[in-house]
Order: C-alpha cells, then sequence, then structure tokens
C-alpha cells in the first residue's frame, strides 16, 4: 500500500501546502493545534475539497485538481474516526457498528464481524443507546463502526484526545492490536507525543500548516528542531528497543534493550522481544560527572558528551551518547557551567524509571 | 341532553373537515420537506425571495389567498385548467379544493417547523455517514431525516390545526357548499347566519375544541416520543 498526498488549500489566513507518501502501517501527522492536521486529514477523507493537488492510493487517482479528479468521499471507502465519536444518536451500538456495511462493496463476513467484535470487545454493548456509553466505550464503537465498512485506508483524527488518561490507557492497546492484526493502513493524527511514540511507523511533523520532516518515527521524534513542535515539557529522544527478559527478579518492573543499553521501566504488559519505543523527555534526564550513589533512580547511564546545545532561556540541551543511543538532557545553563562540560566528556545519565511510561 | 345530539349535516361538515385537513398535510409534507430542505441547506440567488413567497400566505389576508387561488386554479385559471384536462383534478367548488387552500395556508407553518428542527441536525453526523460509504441519499434517508421527526411530527400538526381552522382562502376558493366544500369553520359561521341556529353553532364549537385538543395532545406525545429517540447523543 502507498498513500501519495500533496495537496495546498486556505482558509481565510491560514493555508496548508504539505506532501506526505506512507508505505502502509501507521502514519502520524503530528504536530500543534492549529498546525494543519485536522485540515489535511479532512483532504484526504473528501469532507475538505483541495485547492489543487493529488491524492493517489495504491494507483488509484483518488484527488487530482488539475484535471478535475474529486471523488466523494462516500466513493473512497476511507473510514473516519474523529475525535468526539459521532455515533449516530438515534441508532443503537449494534445498528451504529452495522452501518457501514449496507454501503460496503465486498460485504465483510460474518467472520470479520465477529473478529472486531472480539478485537474490541464491544460484545457486552450491543443494545445500548450510544448517550449511555462512556467516552471510551463510545470511541471503541467508532473504531468498530469505521473498521466494519471495510476501508481500503483508516483516518483517525485524535481519537483519544476527548478522554481522559484513565480512558486514554484503555483504548491504546485496542490501537496497537488494530495495528498489529489489520493490515489496513492507518493516518493518525495527534499532538501527543507518547501516543505518536506508542503508534507510528512513520511521522509527517507539521507545522504552520507545513511538512517540516517526515520519516522514520523514531527518528523524525528524535530531531532537536522538533521541540516546536511538540513544546518544551514533552521535548526529548525516542529509543527503539525489546522487552528484554526480567533478569531484575523484580516482578514490578520490565527491561527494554536498545543496543548494548538496558532501561528500567514500570511493568509493562508485553511478551518478551516485542519491539517498543520509549520516549525520554530531555527535563527528566538528569547529568552527574562522577556515578551518584544513594539516588532512587534506577536508569544510570554511562555516556559522552557528544553535542552541547546553545544556551536557550537560561537552559541548555546535552546530547549524551549512552553506548550508541542518544539521551537529550536539558539542564540550565549554569548546572552546564558548574560540571564544566566539554565534548567528549565521560559522564552519567541519570533517568527515574516512573518517568519511562511506554 | 337532546341539544347535544348531532344532525346528519352537522356530521358531514365534521367528516369533510378531517378529511380535507388530513388531505391537505399529507400532500403538502413532501413539498415542505423540500423547500425545507432548499432553505436550510441551499446557497442560491433568490432564496430570500422563496422564503418570502412561502410566508406570503401567513401575512396576507386569508381573502386575498383565495383569490389568487381562484384566479390561478380556477375552471378558467391557467394552472386549474392544465391540471384538470391533463389528470382530471379538479379544484374549482370541489372538496379538493378547500383542501388545496388549506394546505397552502399551513404551508408556512410546516415549512418553519422542519427548517429548524434540519438546522439543528449536526452536520458532523452527516459527514460521519458519508466516509462509511453512504450517498446523499442514503445520508438524509438513514441520518438526517430519523433525527428531524419531531420537527416534522410538529410541522404536521400545526398544518392539521390551520386546516380545521382555515376559513377565509378556502370559502373565497371553494365557497361554502354543504356536502362538498362546507367545513366545519363554514358550518359555524353558516349557522350564526339564520334564526335558531344556535345550538348548532355550540354543539360545532365544543367539537372543534375537542378535536383540537386531541390533535395537540397527540402531537406532545409523539414529539416527546421521538425526542427522547433522537437525543440519545
Amino acid at each position: 500500500m502507498t498513500l501519495n498526498v500533496d495537496v495546498r488549500h486556505r482558509l481565510g489566513g491560514f493555508s496548508v501546502d504539505a506532501a506526505f507518501s506512507s508505505e502502509g502501517g501507521v502514519t502520524a501527522l503530528f504536530g500543534r493545534s492549529g498546525s494543519g492536521k485536522t485540515t489535511l486529514i479532512n483532504i484526504i477523507a473528501g469532507l475538505l475539497r483541495a485547492e489543487s493537488g493529488r491524492i493517489v492510493l495504491d494507483g488509484d487517482v483518488i484527488v487530482d485538481m488539475e484535471k478535475g479528479i474529486f471523488l466523494p468521499p462516500y466513493k473512497r471507502r476511507f473510514g473516519y474516526v474523529f475525535q468526539e465519536g459521532r455515533l449516530f444518536p438515534h441508532l443503537n451500538v449494534r445498528h451504529n457498528l452495522t452501518y457501514g456495511r449496507w454501503f460496503a462493496d465486498r460485504k465483510p463476513t460474518g467472520g470479520d464481524f465477529d473478529r472486531i467484535i472480539a478485537l474490541l470487545d464491544v460484545e457486552p454493548l450491543m443494545e445500548r443507546a450510544p448517550n449511555t456509553l462512556s467516552g471510551g466505550e463510545k470511541q471503541r464503537i467508532a473504531i468498530g463502526r469505521a473498521l466494519l465498512s471495510n476501508p481500503r485506508l483508516l483516518l483517525m483524527d485524535e481519537p483519544l484526545a476527548a478522554l481522559d488518561e484513565a480512558r486514554k490507557a484503555e483504548i491504546l492497546p485496542y490501537l496497537e492490536r488494530l495495528r498489529d492484526e489489520t493490515h489496513i493502513p492507518i493516518v493518525y493524527v495527534s499532538h501527543a507525543i507518547a501516543e505518536v511514540a506508542r503508534l507510528a511507523n512513520t511521522v509527517v511533523a507539521l507545522e504552520n500548516g507545513r511538512v517540516t520532516a517526515s520519516g522514520d518515527a523514531a527518528t523524525i521524534l528524535s530531531l532537536p528542531e522538533l521541540t516546536m513542535t511538540v513544546g518544551r515539557r514533552e521535548a526529548g529522544v525516542v529509543i527503539e528497543g525489546i522487552v528484554g527478559t526480567n533478569d531484575q527478579g523484580d516482578r514490578r518492573l520490565t527491561v527494554i534493550r536498545a543496543g548494548a543499553t538496558r532501561f528500567i521501566v514500570p511493568k509493562i504488559a508485553l511478551p518478551a522481544g516485542r519491539m517498543v519505543r520509549l520516549h525520554i523527555a530531555s527535563r527528566d534526564v538528569m547529568l552527574a560527572t562522577v556515578r551518584p550513589e544513594g539516588v532512587s533512580a534506577l536508569n544510570i547511564l554511562d555516556g559522552t558528551v557528544a553535542e552541547i546545545g546553545i544556551e536557550d532561556h537560561g537552559a541548555i540541551d546535552v546530547r549524551v551518547n549512552c553506548g550508541g543511543n542518544i539521551i537529550v538532557s536539558r539542564i540550565t545553563a549554569l548546572s552546564g557551567e558548574r560540571l564544566g562540560l566539554t565534548v567528549g566528556m565521560r559522564l552519567h545519565a541519570v533517568i527515574k524509571s516512573v518517568a519511562l511510561d511506554p | 341532553m337532546d341539544w347535544l345530539a348531532l344532525s346528519d349535516a352537522e356530521w358531514t361538515a365534521i367528516r369533510l373537515s378531517l378529511r380535507v385537513s388530513a388531505v391537505a398535510m399529507l400532500a403538502s409534507l413532501p413539498f415542505g420537506i423540500a423547500i425545507a430542505l432548499i432553505l436550510a441547506r441551499g446557497r442560491f440567488w433568490g432564496k430570500s425571495i422563496v422564503n418570502g413567497l412561502v410566508h406570503l400566505p401567513l401575512i396576507l389576508p386569508p381573502v386575498v389567498t383565495g383569490y389568487l387561488l381562484l384566479i390561478l386554479f380556477g375552471k378558467r385559471g391557467p394552472i386549474g385548467a392544465f391540471l384538470a384536462e391533463t389528470i382530471g383534478l379538479v379544484f374549482s367548488f370541489r372538496w379538493t379544493g378547500a383542501a388545496l387552500a388549506c394546505a397552502i395556508m399551513g404551508f408556512p407553518l410546516m415549512v418553519r417547523s422542519i427548517r429548524l428542527s434540519i438546522e439543528a441536525v449536526d452536520l458532523r453526523l452527516e459527514q460521519a455517514a458519508s466516509t462509511l460509504g453512504a450517498g446523499p441519499i442514503w445520508v438524509f434517508a438513514t441520518v438526517t431525516l430519523p433525527l428531524i421527526i419531531p420537527g416534522l411530527i410538529a410541522g404536521m400538526i400545526l398544518s392539521f390545526a390551520k386546516a380545521m381552522g382555515e376559513f377565509g382562502a378556502t370559502i373565497t376558493f371553494v365557497s361554502n357548499i354543504p356536502g362538498e366544500t362546507q367545513t366545519l369553520s363554514a358550518a359555524i359561521y353558516t349557522f350564526t347566519q339564520v334564526p335558531g341556529g344556535d345550538a348548532g353553532a355550540m354543539r360545532l364549537t365544543i367539537i372543534s375544541i375537542v378535536i383540537s385538543m386531541a390533535a395537540l395532545m397527540l402531537s406532545e406525545l409523539l414529539a416527546s416520543r421521538a425526542a427522547r429517540r433522537v437525543e440519545r447523543a
């Protein structure tokens, strides 16, 4: 599956001019609110008509404004999961779920239906009315409804944004199963780096309607330039690792191996050998010139200073090479001077385990 | 209690009124939905003119509306002559003419009610339906229509109630012929014009109040039931 998008659109004083392509899996459109993510996904869905540009999916031209081609949304077969669910209030859960089957040209079989119902755990909700569901349940029904319309592509516009942390944690595993078990390509809009780090294979970073970077998730999410997009609070690096066997002996923790480095994180319910991404925020990383003792932090990594960033608001970003993984630490300029940091200097990066919640 | 017994002529007037009102309401419903859709969703030049035309019967003196109907739909009127020749539908001095007059008079009320309910439909639900593969006609049938049912019912009842009370346009257009065009209102009017008609007028007045109250309560019941279904979001 190959999706090529290259569109331009103006909305009042704001304009979107974006091009990207995706080779299946989960492609995240990542950026702050107002960066044009939703406009872009609405153009892909056909809910907005771009002023110019092309959208091609597997060689099928969906949109080519120069040639006057514009396939209406109901002929695209792109499932869309909206931020607010948008369940039909006059239909119960079962009829919401089966709504798209009426129009699918290849009817999903009974087996498909049962598989999706099982994937999302929605069997007990079947006869309920949408207004009796919790936010998380609504979103699961919305995902099931989109899947059962037999889509070629699944579009998701911040499906977790309206939910609290507990509900998010409830839905995320379903989204991972969706990615791993269905093989339907997904375009996922989000401004939350943790979600994107966890779900996406490819990241397209957007700012002011323009693509600032795109490519492999771990690479893009670790770019220092991304600080502008994610905000200072969440800026950091994303490291790909593999869930290791628990040789620490403590069942409350999980070990993640990334190259030569071992990260100790709070318990995660994934089998050993599974690939995960760790998002390490720069402000959660401390630096020490001597190996600290008597501290609660479980992750104390040996490394060398790879790069010292320029001062910004009294703080500096220090990039530390820890066994091949680059970790960024954001410290005050004063701390940097006191430590006498120089490139190539050996030191220790200290990260609290609870800050690493994959 | 003898004075409560209805005469045959009075029964005829009641039956005729119910038939005229029901036909007027049902026949104008498809047009009402179409015009309401155009006014709620359409963006075209002359929309305010269409809106004005629809609302005209509400502000014109009913006699004027009746006279205009007479000119247009009468035996020699351009539309009346055409319909009589092509499909054999005659309006002048028939109960069908009374139904037409009632439909026209109730039309602004019906359109207004349906239009408001269409404007209240969340367009984002229609977008969701279209991404699930539903074309415009299916979106209307499976999402818009079920969501506007309370407004639809309210519009139909308003149109029916208006038809039950309609007098001026009907009597101007199709006169006051017992058994053909003499509706409840016209019959009451006739009773008040003859000596000793007081009892008849009072009987029909009571009937008229009962029918109007029943219609109102039925509409409340249906609308609240429909609203409960729709507002489950």
